[in-house]
């Protein structure tokens, strides 16, 4: 087995990764970074991010309102000191990128624009037209091209994190291309892996967001945290969950079912300001949990319009006109046009919610430290709670610099506290027998299970009991299946036996991963009994803090279900309140 | 062990048979030749002016002859050919932003059509016609 | 929603087992709004799951899925079967060498983006507490096609001169460079000069245009190569005929 010998490995290269990569690399030229994906860096699934990324930056705004906005849009699960944190270091990283050369876009005078996002009291989202995730990837990757100590390990698949006395000391991948097993020997691993969206069907994520990092760090032992807090967003093309930003609301654009009328007002959020009149905070751009809820209502009563895709509402944004959608959204009307054949300039798009992010994550505290030592979390595969209950459009971006920054960063700190050497022949074992558990999969015969079908009825039961409105009832089969198939799983069998980029061999691999996480969705799920934020329970209707403002924390078992813990939330000024997005107007 | 990376050879001669795009290409290429005969023949009559009238006279009695005037009528299509192709190319390889625009398409086009007539009646100009 | 049969050739090779890639032909049930990326995940899923290939956002943004379909670049996500008759043919892209079936290697082309330094070097030093750059919407403009690049290299499997010189730097490495050129931000071409206004770099374009035509982006790498070019001759005539122009 070829080993390789750094100081640090960052596994996964999206935005989190890379902002961690280029936070050491500046930091120290002399640290030995490997920087591993299972993609090109450049095709990370930040590149589908669209709206733009929360900081405060204009005169209007304050830091304090960007922290309000964000814990009342968690539904207080955050912990405060970490938003503290969170949003006193966005507005820099949006600077830092801008010097980086990310093409925001701007205003007449040649400051940064910001447009308005949902639930945000003031317009602080920064934009690049409707492509922002992408920009800010392709930004810092090519920044990272001019440190040589990154050292790239693209088309990777990190495999298993190895655990030596206690501390984190590198992990396994194997080099895609040949198949072949790599040890990585380091004193720290950050993680940065991204999302899991796919444990669901319909997903704005693309095929990469299989949490694999999630279980990498939830089978070494690291507790996943707040797993039942999936948000679905409100505007997803039907058929293919492609998203269409909010971006689009937040330029003016509306939400009307059948008959034609802004049902939102109906739901706490209006009252019906004029058309091309955004009131911020509320009707459209209230917060993404609410929009959802509000369509599973408008179904039930027959309100939505019945598309070859199944049932739709509506967002227009003809009264835009084709100037300002050109200008603002031209992918969303290359998407729709290319898509569902409507162009936004003269059609209605049918919409209708999709799952679209992970609140939870891998538990780590304000330092994107985990509970191991040596281990690290940053970006959608962490949860170091700025995103509560329910996270808002546009922080996701920014925490990514943010805490990819402050993962990077702790870690120098921690190897360079001495006493972290990598015990060579203890990790050496334990990657031995990684790639064991790898050959038995790989040569395995006599299988009788087939991926696709597991993921199938994986995706189904998710969909079907883990949705926007949960039930005891619906949980407790959705958990029974998981279990069944995680048994399952270890039926299967690989047809392909090649070891040149045998992608049936890492389908596999993420599937296994996918069953870990999602368990720990649907457990969390069951045992939470109340509703708040995106985790709404038809049988538990109201939020209940006093049994419930916590944390719940999850913790792997082989066979058996994940272990459910609950931690305190950190509250350091805002006391639970209720959430309003009725505007001023009562 | 795995095997190597399969390398797909491009035929050195045929490769543009392959696809209608690269065969225009090619068009476009061959077009120039004929430009190059004639600034050749061009320059060749240069060097005749300057070796005296005698000379001069000869050269333009070969030009005279038919096989001279047909090579002159196909250089003149292809040159028209090459100048239209090379035009309708020109917004993207000269791009003029004025403000935060940049000028349509048609009006660089239209702008190098204008250059080639005015540029046409200043030589006829000159030549007397 | 109306099924169609569609008969999918795809071109395997396995490097551990063949001497040559050849096709192999599967015969698909297609969702009328189906693209040719929802087809081959059909085949993987529930025909044949050996066969391998790239994909992931499924929204025509991170550039895995370019493949020859019908002898044409394309990213298979944005390939309409509606745009194609019953029966498509797709191999990997033309001119990268084949690793697997569908997957190419494009060790070749990370290094050339790598090699015509496409960050920002700055005009002046200027740091985070200094606050942002202003640039004008006009300013931006100048640059923000030549951003939209998604790196996915259907323009370097359509250039033949990328396909007969191999060291031609190629399109969308070019087109980098001249964005960050035109960044009012940027200060530096000169750095970028000594890759870029090579004979391996915009003097090996002969504008065949094929890289524009296909790119899915509009980022018309083509354009970009010819402005470069422009701007290298400028370079030299100003340095060559007028030396007190230059500082
Ligand atoms: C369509 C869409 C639009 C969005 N729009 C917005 C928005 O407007 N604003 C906002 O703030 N947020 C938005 N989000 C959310 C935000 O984009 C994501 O949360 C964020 O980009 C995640 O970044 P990341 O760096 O954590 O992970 P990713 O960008 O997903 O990167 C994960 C990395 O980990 C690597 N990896 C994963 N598993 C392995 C493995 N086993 N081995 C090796 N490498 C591995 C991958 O290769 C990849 O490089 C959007 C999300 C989606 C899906
Ligand atoms: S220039 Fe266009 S075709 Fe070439 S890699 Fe970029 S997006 Fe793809
Ligand atoms: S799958 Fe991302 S571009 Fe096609």
């Amino acid at each position: 087995m070829e080993k390789i010998q750094i100081d640090i490995a960052i596994v996964g290269a999206g935005g989190a990764g890379l902002r961690a990569a280029i936070a050491l690399a500046e930091s120290d030229p002399n640290l030995r970074i490997a920087l591993l994906s299972k993609v090109y860096p450049m095709r990370s699934h930040t590149c589908a991010a669209e709206g733009g990324a929360a900081g405060v930056i204009k005169g209007d705004d304050s830091l304090d309102l960007h922290f309000s906005d964000t814990v009342g849009g968690g539904d207080w699960l955050c912990d405060q000191d970490a938003v503290e944190y969170f949003i006193n270091e966005a507005p820099k990283e949006l600077t830092q990128l801008e010097h980086w050369g990310c093409p925001w876009s701007r205003e007449p005078d040649g400051s940064v624009a910001v447009r308005p996002f949902g639930g945000m009291k003031i317009k602080r989202t920064w934009f690049a037209a409707d492509k922002s995730g992408f920009h800010i990837l392709h930004t810092l990757f090519q920044t990272s091209l001019q440190y040589p100590s990154i050292r790239r390990f693209d088309e990777f698949y990190t495999t298993d994190l190895l655990v030596e006395d206690g501390r984190c000391q590198g992990c396994t991948a194997i080099e895609m291309s040949t198949g072949l097993m790599y040890q990585f020997q380091a004193k720290s691993v950050i993680v940065c892996t991204g999302g899991a969206g796919r444990i669901f069907s319909f997903t704005t994520n693309g095929a990469i967001k299989t949490g694999d990092g999630m279980a990498l760090a939830f089978r070494a032992g690291v507790a996943l945290k707040d797993m039942e807090f999936v948000q679905y967003h409100p505007t997803g093309l039907p058929g293919t969950g492609i998203l269409l930003t909010e971006g689009c609301r937040g330029e003016g654009g509306i939400l009307v079912n059948k008959h034609g009328y802004r049902y939102l007002q109906d739901y706490g959020m209006g009252p019906e300001p004029p058309l091309g009149e955004p009131v911020l905070k509320t009707m459209e751009l209230g917060p993404r949990d609410r929009l959802c809820q509000a369509f599973w209502h408008e179904q039930r009563k027959g309100n939505t319009v019945s598309t070859q895709w199944g049932d739709c509402v509506h967002l227009d944004l003809r009264h835009l006109g084709e100037k300002k959608i050109n200008e603002r959204l031209p992918f969303v009307r290359d998407l729709s046009i290319s898509y569902v054949g409507k162009d936004p300039v003269h059609d209605l798009i049918p919409i209708r919610p999709v799952v679209h992010y992970m609140m939870g994550g891998i538990h780590t505290d304000i330092n994107a430290a985990t509970t191991m030592p040596g281990l690290y979390a940053a970006g959608e595969c962490a949860c170091v709670s700025i995103n509560g209950a329910n996270r808002l459009g546009s922080n996701s971006l920014t925490e990514l610099l943010v805490f990819g920054k402050r993962a990077a960063l702790n870690a120098i700190e921690y190897i360079s506290s001495g006493g972290k050497d990598v015990d060579d022949a203890a990790v050496t074992k334990l990657a031995n027998e990684a790639q064991g558990r790898i050959t038995t999969l790989f040569q395995k015969s006599n299988g009788t299970e087939t991926i696709s079908g597991l993921r199938k009825e994986m995706t189904d039961t998710m969909e079907q009991g883990a949705g926007i409105y949960r039930t005891e009832e619906s949980l407790k089969e959705t958990c029974n299946k998981l279990n069944e198939l995680r048994s399952r799983f270890s039926a299967v069998e690989l047809n392909d036996k090649s070891n040149v980029f045998n992608t049936d061999l890492f389908s596999a691999l993420e599937l296994g991963a996918m069953l870990d996480v999602a368990e720990t969705v649907a457990v969390g799920a069951l045992e939470r009994k109340e509703s708040r934020g995106s985790h709404q329970r038809l049988d538990h209707t109201q939020r209940d803090d006093n049994n419930y403002l916590k944390h719940t924390v999850a913790y792997h078992d082989k066979t058996d279900p994940p272990r459910i813990d609950y931690l305190d939330v950190v509250i350091t000024k805002s006391k639970p309140g209720v959430r309003d997005y009725s505007g001023d107007k009562k | 062990m795995s095997g190597k990376a399969y390398i797909r050879e491009m035929p050195k001669t045929t490769w543009w048979l392959s696809h209608s795009r690269y065969r225009r290409y090619v068009a476009r290429e061959v077009t120039c030749i004929p430009i190059g005969i004639y600034t050749a023949v061009l320059i060749w009559g240069l060097m005749r002016l300057s070796q005296g009238a005698a000379a001069w006279e000869g050269f333009i009695e070969a030009l005279n002859s038919p096989l001279s005037i047909l090579f002159h009528l196909v250089a003149f299509v292809f040159a028209v050919v090459h100048t239209i192709s090379w035009f309708n190319v020109t917004p993207s390889a000269m791009r003029v932003q004025i403000g935060e625009d940049f000028a349509p398409g048609a009006v660089i086009i239209g702008a190098h059509y204008t250059g080639w007539v005015v540029v046409s009646l200043i030589v006829l100009f000159m030549a007397g016609v | 929603m109306s099924e169609r049969q569609v008969e999918v050739e795809i071109l395997r090779y396995d490097p551990e087992t063949d001497q040559a890639p050849k096709l192999q032909s599967y015969s698909v049930p297609c969702q009328e709004e189906w693209v040719v990326l929802d087809a081959i995940t059909y085949i993987k899923d529930h025909i044949d799951t050996t066969v391998s290939f790239r994909w992931s956002c499924h929204m025509a943004v991170c550039g895995s899925c370019g493949m020859m379909v019908n002898g044409e670049p394309a990213l298979s996500c944005k390939s309409f079967l509606r745009d194609y008759p019953d029966k498509i043919r797709i191999e990997p892209l033309a001119h990268f060498p084949i690793v697997r079936d569908l997957v190419v290697q494009l060790d070749d082309f990370m290094e050339k983006l790598n090699r015509v330094k496409p960050y920002i070097i700055p005009k002046e030093k200027k740091s985070v507490s200094d606050g942002q750059h202003k640039q004008s919407p006009a300013q931006l403009k100048a640059f923000k096609q030549y951003t939209l690049c998604i790196n996915c290299t259907l323009c370097y499997a359509a250039c033949p001169q990328y396909g007969l010189v191999p060291d031609f730097i190629g399109p969308a490495a070019m087109a980098l460079a001249h964005r960050y050129n035109l960044d009012s931000r940027d200060g530096g071409r000169e750095q970028r000069q000594e890759v870029v206004a090579t004979d391996e770099g915009v003097w090996e374009c002969s504008f065949v245009g094929a890289c524009s035509e296909v790119c899915p982006k509009q980022v018309d790498p083509a354009g970009a190569i010819q402005q470069m070019k422009i701007a290298s001759t400028v370079d030299w005539y100003k340095e060559h005929l007028m030396p007190w122009s230059k500082p």
